[in-house]
């Protein structure tokens, strides 16, 4: 079970959080066009890399706050966490 | 004979003023307190204690510890019963009843034993090439006969009646293990004011400072292990546990530890729990765990009373128990010797096998002043002896060690073997420590470590007690600054212990001139050398491979005593040095976990938490039938008298198309939406357009996933300008809240939106039926219900009794209804009130199978139509679908595949008969006469008995189901074994034009 610092309430354990995938993937802007490819990248490809990983968690049973963390997807050290509106400091 | 074999001092940790007996396959023994089941037995002259797994073959105790593979029991009985428990771990406690496993009818006389005769016949990868074809008969065939042949112990079918907890605990430093080491750095690290927990398997603290002779300051081992002991407890800081042991190291310094609270106690209280697991996630992690002796493999070397020197010891030395009175002890090293000085102490002299050409150790020298004649460059090559061990086959060793002259028989009890001593590696392993090979101990060492875990003492390699201290007391003290800043440093005492000389790297014996006797490496797996031979032979290369090929080191064992062999035997055959090699993985659990102490409390109605509506009580009180919706406990009909559930169901249903009916819906889930873009956001989270909702009005809304599927729908209403209540279903309600969330945090925080679950702070009863406004109008004779005053999708706010209630006009029935929201402490006065001014409009409960059928009838679609396959058009929301505005989802909508006319779209069926009822999940084919696989049109998703028009009614979804309305097909239940004749019609069975909701 990982332990993982929530940006607001500090380390807990992984069982209050829930996984959210790839940070990076930014959704199309409302309104605009787009190419049938770029909308299934959009909703369907992700990257699966072994290594460092740029992800969101839901502190789903604490504060319901959305993060962002880097974590190793290979030996699971997370190297730093941040609001949504923050960077990571690396 | 009972208790013949017990030492003549009593200077080990039994109580003999407490007698305790217990059964072992029947027979009535008696032991003491202090005892565990293993010396028990072996006082009584008991070796002989089970079969071994493969070739069935007598075995008995190897070890005294954790380390033992070979004497697995079933324990107790009835629902108890417990299998595959070793007999070396077992506390003896008054009545303990034992049996051997694995053996048929008796552990002395064994039909499976034909399997050792046959042995040639079986050998590694056996199952693998034999029972590869027919494939057919692998399930039916093979599988269950291999199963019963190569049994282990057998698992009771009752319910396991014991309690298991799970507990949180905290801790700078864990230490594991509590010998010298493991004492050293907890001292260390607990007098600097660290957080320290101490962890012990066994029921005493010590490890091995209760079986050497050795000195530590002024004290003897023993004494300064107890004075630690108590200082340890002295401090406020310190968590003492013993009886414990940490199996499993996790990610991030998550590790799991293993109590046994009450096994050990003739009478727990009740409310003790028999285990009890930890998690504990620890700043610093130290792995003292020790060091278990190696085997060394020779002809025959698994007969009862052969086993590992250490173990014989600790039986003399902790136990009191002799484990024969005419030893012989074979080693290639010198800590075997401190064995035979203890035998020496009870007047038995035993013969000394020494692979070695000479030692000048300090032991050794002292067994030679005794006058006992050791025989130097010596081995094993093979036993006798059928259910124990009689005699030993030794002789000299040639040169190269490759071959026996001289080979004689002599007359022995037991035979105490030592190949020296293995780290015991598993949790540094677990913790994704790289395990380095040191040559100088021939064992694997942690390396370098990926968690914060540092392992110190025997099972860091340092094996000399001075080493071991000296480590423990500073990697203590080193750890517990990085939590203190006390800065206070122990002193490490002088110790002084015998010097020893090198082992010899000699672990296989040769074989015998003109014989073929079995050398086994794993005991538990039943692993001889020849089967390693084998698997080389026929091209294993891969440390891994040969595992799973032989099974070495495999299942609960996870390779104590017969891993480094094993590794030893194939670099020997490979030409290889060990680190080349490599070795396997080490898994938790170290040891054999209680599946019930992993589930703790968790089981039943404990497995997931229980949510009841305020109104429950009610429900009960009234004959309800509950089902579980979620978490949710809803009613789901009220039988009366001997009503069965179609009854019941119809007569609810129909009293809301005739009178009013009342429903708790409580459980479903509402979301508060606040803020000046509330608007906005709805109008980006549902399809339709929600920018010009008017205040005062509700209305449904469709939400999709980015995939273009409908994720939930229900309704939302506008309470003032820029706050809005939204209901989802009741299964959805949290993932809407967290849907929610994420486009409000992740991609558009520019949104000025707040959302916040009101689920538990509202309770809804819905009021529905013809009658439903005459009954409100006379409960709230101030507010205006006409359909003028309160209209289709209108909400008013009002008060009654002092307890605010809003009163929403929906339907989800299809009828005219309202549901009346109040805060939920006054959900049941709410719910009494109205059933009391009901009466007299013959007002019913109805449950959530009424609430189907009703909802069926009238087309509308829910869980079993959107399960996450469907588009709206599909399942005839394409009205709901904005063109104008973009929203979640609307871009997929536009792809190829969701457009396309032929499309599984939502129908309606009527069987031709009107009698039969569709089962829910039945296919939809056009010919139910032609050869399968038949072509699929579609499914049903709901089912139900049309209290409108009484006969069955039913929703599915088939392929291009708007141009099949009016044609016949056929409903097939492949499970049921039944074709139904059904005509395609309309999902919108009753009142398609929506009129009654309306009225």
């Amino acid at each position: 079970m990982l332990e993982i610092k929530c940006p607001y309430c500090g380390k807990r354990s992984q069982n209050e959080f829930s996984y959210g995938g790839d940070a990076t993937v930014k959704r199309p802007t409302l309104g605009e066009e787009i190419s049938t490819e770029d909308w299934d990248n959009f909703v369907y490809f992700r990257d699966n890399p072994r290594g460092k990983h740029t992800e969101l968690w839901h502190h789903v049973s604490g504060c319901r706050q959305w993060f962002k963390a880097s974590r190793d997807t290979a030996t699971h050290e997370i190297f730093d966490t941040c609001k949504m509106n923050e960077a990571f400091n690396e | 004979m009972s208790n013949a074999y017990r030492t003549k001092n009593s200077t080990g940790l039994i109580n003999k003023n407490k007698k305790i007996n217990f059964s072992f396959n029947g027979h009535t023994y008696h032991g003491y307190e202090g005892d565990t089941l293993a010396s028990a037995l072996i006082s009584n002259g008991i070796h002989l204690i089970g079969r071994s797994f493969k070739y069935h073959r007598p075995r008995g105790f190897l070890g005294v510890g954790v380390e033992e593979p070979n004497a697995m029991v079933q324990l107790h009985e009835g629902n108890k019963s417990e299998p595959n428990i070793i007999a070396t771990e077992v506390e003896l406690v008054e009545g303990l009843k034992a049996k051997s496993q694995n053996c048929w009818p008796s552990v002395q006389f064994d039909i499976g034993e034909v399997n050792n005769l046959l042995n040639r016949f079986f050998p590694a990868g056996f199952y693998y090439k034999t029972f590869m074809w027919p494939k057919s008969f692998w399930m039916k065939i093979y599988e269950p006969f291999i199963r019963k042949a190569a049994g282990m112990g057998v698992a009771p079918l009752q319910p396991d009646p014991d309690r298991y907890e799970h507990n949180y605990e905290h801790c700078d430093v864990l230490v594991v293990g509590s010998g010298p080491s493991g004492l050293a750095s907890a001292l260390a690290a607990a007098k600097n004011g660290a957080r320290v927990i101490l962890a012990e398997d066994k029921a005493n603290f010590g490890g091995s400072l209760l079986t050497d002779e050795v000195t530590i300051g002024n004290m003897s081992g023993k004494e300064w292990a107890n004075d630690t002991v108590a200082q340890l407890k002295s401090l406020p800081n310190v968590i003492l546990k013993k009886r414990s042991q940490v199996f499993g190291y996790y990610d991030h310094n998550m590790t799991v530890m293993i109590e046994r609270v009450s096994d050990h106690q003739e009478n727990p209280s009740k409310y003790t729990p028999r285990q009890r697991l930890y998690y504990i996630r620890a700043g610093e992690v130290i792995v003292s765990t020790g060091s278990i002796e190696r085997p060394i493999s020779f002809g025959n070397n698994d007969r009862p009373g052969i086993l590992l020197a250490s173990a014989a010891k600790e039986y003399m030395t902790v136990y009191e128990t002799l484990v024969g009175k005419k030893p012989i002890i074979f080693t290639n090293n010198d800590t075997a010797y401190s064995t035979a000085l203890e035998f020496l102490k009870n007047d038995i002299t035993p013969v000394i096998l020494d692979t070695r050409n000479n030692s000048n150790g300090e032991l050794v020298k002292e067994v030679k002043q005794k006058g006992v004649n050791i025989r130097f460059n010596s081995g094993i090559a093979d036993t006798k002896g059928h259910l124990k061990i009689k005699s030993a086959v030794i002789g000299e060793l040639d040169k190269d060690k490759e071959n026996f002259t001289n080979l004689e028989n002599i007359d022995c009890d037991c035979i105490c073997m030592s190949g020296g001593w293995t780290p015991t590696v598993h949790l540094s392993s677990q913790a994704g420590n790289k395990l380095k090979f040191n040559e100088e101990i021939d064992a694997f060492v942690p390396d370098k470590k990926r968690q914060r875990e540092s392992a110190v003492g025997a099972a860091n390699g340092s094996f000399t007690l001075n080493q071991s201290l000296a480590e423990g007391f500073q990697v203590g003290f080193d750890l517990s600054n990085k939590f203190t800043d006390n800065n206070i440093e122990t002193n490490t005492p002088n110790s002084k212990e015998p010097k020893y000389e090198k082992h010899e790297r000699l672990w296989c014996m040769p074989l015998p001139q003109g014989k073929k006797p079995k050398r086994f490496i794993d005991f538990q797996n039943d692993v001889a050398v020849s089967d390693v031979e084998l698997a080389i032979r026929e091209g294993f290369r891969s440390i891994e491979h040969v595992k799973r090929y032989t099974t070495l080191g495999m299942a609960g064992d996870q390779g104590k005593t017969s891993n480094l062999n094993g590794l030893q035997y194939v670099s020997n055959i490979e030409k290889k040095i060990v680190p080349e090699v490599g070795h396997t993985t080490f898994r938790p659990p170290y040891t054999p976990v209680t599946i019930g102490a992993i589930v703790g409390r968790e089981v039943g109605s404990h497995y997931l938490p229980t949510r009841k509506s305020p109104i429950h009580n009610w429900h009960e009180e009234n004959n309800a039938v509950f089902v579980a919706a979620g978490l949710w406990q809803r009613p789901r009909y009220y039988p009366k008298e001997s009503e069965n559930m179609n009854d019941a169901v119809n007569r609810e249903a129909a009293n809301v198309r005739t009178n009013v009916g009342i429903c708790d819906v409580t459980t479903l889930g509402k979301i508060d939406i606040k803020g000046p873009d509330a608007p906005e956001f709805l109008n980006r989270v549902y399809t339709n357009a929600w920018l010009k909702l008017p205040v005062g009005k509700a209305r449904y809304g469709v939400m999709l996933r980015e995939d273009g599927m409908v994720f939930d729908d229900g309704t939302t209403s506008r309470l003032s300008e820029n706050h809005f209540h939204m209901t989802t279903t009741t299964a959805q309600a949290a993932n809407v809240l967290s849907h929610l969330e994420y486009y409000l945090q992740v991609v558009w925080p520019e949104l000025d939106v707040n959302v916040l679950s009101t689920t538990e702070q509202w309770s809804g009863i819905a009021v529905a039926g013809p009658k439903s406004r005459e009954l409100l109008s006379k409960l709230f004779p101030n507010i205006d219900l006409s359909n003028e005053g309160l209209p289709f999708m209108g909400l008013v706010d009002t008060n009654i009794d002092g307890i605010f209630a809003r009163i929403y006009r929906i339907s989800f029935s299809g009828e005219l209804a309202y549901e009346v929201n109040v805060e939920s402490n006054f959900g049941l006065h709410m719910w009494k009130k109205i059933m009391d001014v009901g009466k007299s409009f013959n007002i019913e409960p109805y449950g959530t199978e009424a609430l189907s059928t009703l909802r069926i009838e009238m087309g509308h679609v829910a869980g079993a139509e959107l399960d996450g396959r469907a588009v709206p058009f599909d399942v005839g929301l394409n009205g709901m679908v904005s063109k104008k505005k973009d929203f979640i989802g609307k871009r997929s909508l536009s792809k190829e595949a969701f457009t396309s006319e032929d499309r599984q779209t939502i129908v309606g069926l009527v069987p031709l008969d009107k009698r039969t009822k569709i089962p829910e999940g039945s296919h939809i084919v056009e010919n139910d006469k032609v050869a399968s696989p038949v072509p699929k049109l579609g499914h049903v998703s709901s089912s139900c008995w049309s209290v409108e028009y009484n006969n069955p009614f039913s929703i599915a979804i088939i392929k291009d189901g708007k141009n099949k309305i009016g044609k016949n097909l056929f409903a097939v239940s492949p499970l049921k074994d039944i074709s139904i004749p059904v005509e395609v019609v309309s999902s919108h069975y009753v009142d398609p034009d929506g009129e009654r909701v309306r009225s």
